[in-house]
């Protein structure tokens, strides 16, 4: 797996180096030990408490989204993937945004400039399902659920994955 | 996979805690045991059902710089110029997808002005359009499938 160099700002951040040890020691995943904490901090000569405290703010900053499972939606048998794209008023898109963002059939939502006349859409939302006849039935539960709140929708499916090495952060120097 | 690995997944996509014994905790919350538990962690990952266990960063809080962008590249082309922008390490992800813009990829770098001189690149290079749909905004609630 290729690593992405990405370092950055002292000043940018709130976090220091240890916290920036302690990405660094996460980020391929918890051990699955049953301490881990302990056994993170272990490894880098931490105190454990230390190192709970510190990964406790940084999911309270929003540094860590939260810590768990990421299920593997194809071998788990989601085999419908779309891309389900929207095209809402600039006055709604915040609301609806939060709103098709709440379904529990969406992981990924997000509000997007529009590029007109090539792509009208604004908000894409990842729609996932076990075959496209339940994406696209998935996304018109949305298309009603949305009525004039939205000019046009579309859903695009992946028919390749050309690149996905992910986003690696490296320690800094 | 059984109920309780079915119970496992759903279970830890609500969060871990952070404490001493969290395998224990969670393990009681379901009605197994610590070792259990860690040993279906390691099952599920090593089959593949779960592709990752741990903390999820948010990149962008971080100072990094992020941007999804679709191109329409013509078929004879494709894989030549898909080779090209998979060449640069900022670009993570790229899929083909069925639509006129038929390929999306994801850039990220450390700087955001370092976003430009590679959408530049490849513009210049491919003699293409690259869109630049970088987020305005997210809604992440949760990533939750009932399995």
């Amino acid at each position: 797996m290729s690593e992405l160099n990405i370092k950055y700002d002292n000043d940018a951040l709130l976090l220091d180096d240890v916290d920036y040890r302690i990405i660094h020691a996460t980020q391929k995943g918890l051990p699955r030990t049953p301490q881990p904490y302990h056994f993170i901090a272990s490894e880098l000569e931490l105190d454990a408490g230390d190192v709970m405290q510190r990964i406790q703010r940084m999911q309270d900053i929003g540094v860590i989204r939260r810590i768990g499972a990421v299920p593997n939606h194809y071998a788990l048998g989601f085999h419908g993937n779309g891309m389900t794209v929207w095209d809402v008023p600039d006055e709604y898109a915040h609301d609806v945004g939060a709103q098709v963002g709440a379904l529990d059939f969406v992981s990924h939502c997000y509000l997007r400039p529009r590029h007109l006349p090539d792509w009208p859409y604004n908000l894409f939302a990842m729609v996932h399902g076990r075959d496209r006849d339940e994406v696209n039935a998935k996304m018109e539960n949305i298309s009603e659920l949305l009525g004039s709140q939205c000019r046009g929708h579309s859903v695009l499916y992946s028919s390749r994955i050309l690149k996905k090495t992910g986003l690696r952060i490296t320690e800094r120097r | 996979m059984d109920n309780l690995d079915r119970l496992i997944i759903n279970t830890l996509q609500d969060g871990f805690p952070i404490c001493d014994n969290p395998y224990a905790v969670v393990a009681q919350d379901i009605g197994t045991n610590e070792n259990e538990l860690i040993q279906r962690i390691d099952s599920l990952l090593d089959e593949g059902l779960l592709s990752r266990f741990g903390p999820m960063f948010n990149a962008d809080k971080m100072g990094g710089a992020f941007t999804l962008c679709a191109m329409t590249v013509p078929k004879e082309h494709f894989e030549q110029i898909a080779n090209y922008v998979n060449s640069f390490d900022e670009v993570a992800h790229n899929y083909e997808r069925e639509h006129t813009l038929n390929m999306w990829f994801v850039v990220g770098t450390e700087k955001p002005e370092q976003i430009d001189a590679v959408l530049d690149s490849i513009q210049s290079h491919t003699g293409l359009v690259v869109h630049n749909m970088p987020k305005q905004e997210e809604f992440f609630i949760k990533l939750k499938f009932n399995v």
